[in-house]
């Protein structure tokens, strides 16, 4: 048993924080350029591309975020590549949000009403040029509110990266709680600490959508 | 690629897996049970309770969702024991699914009862009907028939989540997945097998849910 001050195992939580959010940012981004290509897929080819999503979207959403991250660890080397926690993390945390983000941005891209794909392409518009300029200004102005929402469950969802055994908050939590035998204050800090992270981007989606009802 | 596939470490465990899943699944009906009715509890709580009483479920359901479940589970599993309260860890996991369901099951119940006009409450009184009557026979039929895709979501949701109380060796699904890799080396496979359990179980849990939605909610709305 190890006496460490309260002050020490805080700070010692906070430096774990980063990793948090750098897995959490690793995810958002790869996670959202998976998205627009997904979504690009979708559009440009409505009838296979929407069933491909589709199906993505439900073996993602219907899977254990657990069992992906397993399958991720454990089925990246049989085709040869030598995972870190963090590669495994942050390839398994990638695909899901990817498959979140395509779920959310299609909502957003199909709130958009017909006419203005009618109107878009009576004035001579290609796909790219309707996406461009008349569909997404329209659909990300939509989109924000819910995107920040996800950046919720993202965050959150980084915590089982600790069961492959990535140093990020929860795991260096369980670290400190086996060294000094004070489970109940640490994981209450752990849990202090993800509140602090992920209250304020809760609050900003629910602020945002409501300004978002009012403009309309 | 010199991997070849054997899903034998699966085959050779049928009878392990199907407790897993009947773990994974009693689990999810207990939490299922007891977080609707705290739900329904809670969101009445939040939308007619006393002052103190609806800031207590709002910070309820704010700390809840903000924080990630696997922390949940930890806290009242390795924590809760420092205050006396010392848990199985069945009884641990099915807590911490249940405080983790109610959170959001409050915020779904409560939407749902918003979104039943004011007349019928005040027709239900009107008519002399107590107001414990007018909740429970006008109000909240018409509240879970709205929200009842949601809520339905919601326990998927936490029966998929629920994979992470094999953590604490809880003898669920994913536990039985931990022992087979473990004995076989066939991690790949198990898992998968697994996932597409899960996955199974998932879709046939809608499907039912869906079903008898519809035997129950047809003609209230």
């Amino acid at each position: 048993m190890i006496t460490l001050s309260l002050f020490d195992i805080f700070m010692f939580l906070l430096r774990a924080v980063r990793w948090t959010l750098l897995l959490a940012g690793i995810a958002f981004a790869g996670g959202g350029i998976s998205a627009v290509l997904l979504l690009l897929f979708r559009y440009s080819w409505p009838r296979f591309g929407g069933q491909f999503v589709r199906l993505y979207v439900d073996l993602f959403q219907g899977t254990p975020l657990l069992l992906q991250l397993f399958l991720v660890f454990f089925g990246l080397p049989l085709i040869g590549i030598e995972v870190s926690p963090l590669l495994a993390a942050g390839t398994a945390l990638t695909l899901y949000a990817s498959a979140f983000l395509v779920e959310i941005w299609r909502g957003c891209v199909d709130s958009i009403p017909r006419g203005q794909w009618d109107a878009s392409a009576s004035l001579g518009l290609r796909f790219v040029m309707q996406m461009r300029l008349v569909i997404l200004p329209q659909a990300l102005r939509v989109a924000v509110p819910p995107t920040v929402g996800f950046l919720v469950q993202l965050v959150k969802s980084t915590a089982l990266a600790s069961i492959v055994g990535f140093d990020e908050l929860t795991r260096s939590g369980q670290i400190v709680a086996n060294a000094t035998f004070e489970p109940f204050t640490i994981y209450g800090l752990v849990a202090l600490i993800y509140f602090v992270i992920c209250y304020p981007l809760s609050e900003g989606a629910r602020r945002l959508e409501m300004r978002l009802g009012r403009s309309r | 690629m010199g991997y070849e596939f054997d899903f034998d470490a699966i085959a050779d465990n049928l009878g392990l897996l199907l407790h897993g899943a009947g773990v994974t699944l009693a689990l999810t009906a207990v939490a299922a049970v007891c977080g609707i009715a705290l739900s329904i509890a809670g969101a009445a709580t939040s939308r007619w309770g006393a002052g103190w009483a609806r800031s207590g479920v709002t910070a309820y359901v704010e700390l809840i969702r903000n924080t990630p479940f696997i922390v949940q589970l930890f806290f009242i599993f390795f924590g809760l024991p420092s205050l006396g309260l010392r848990l199985g860890a069945v009884q641990a996991a099915v807590l911490a699914m249940t405080v983790n369901l109610t959170a959001y099951g409050i915020e779904i119940v409560r939407a749902g009862i918003e979104a039943v006009p004011a007349g019928q409450r005040e027709a239900g009184l009107a008519l002399g009907l107590r107001p414990f009557v007018v909740f429970f026979k006008i109000i909240l039929p018409q509240a879970l028939a709205n929200i009842y895709p949601a809520l339905v979501s919601q326990i998927i949701i936490t029966m998929l989540e629920s994979a992470v109380v094999s953590q604490i060796a809880v003898t669920d699904l994913t536990h039985v997945a931990d022992f087979i890799q473990s004995r076989t080396y066939r991690a790949f496979e198990t898992y998968f097998a697994i996932t597409l359990v899960y996955l199974l179980m998932a879709v046939s849990l809608r499907w039912l849910f869906e079903r008898a939605g519809r035997r129950l909610f047809t003609g209230r709305r």
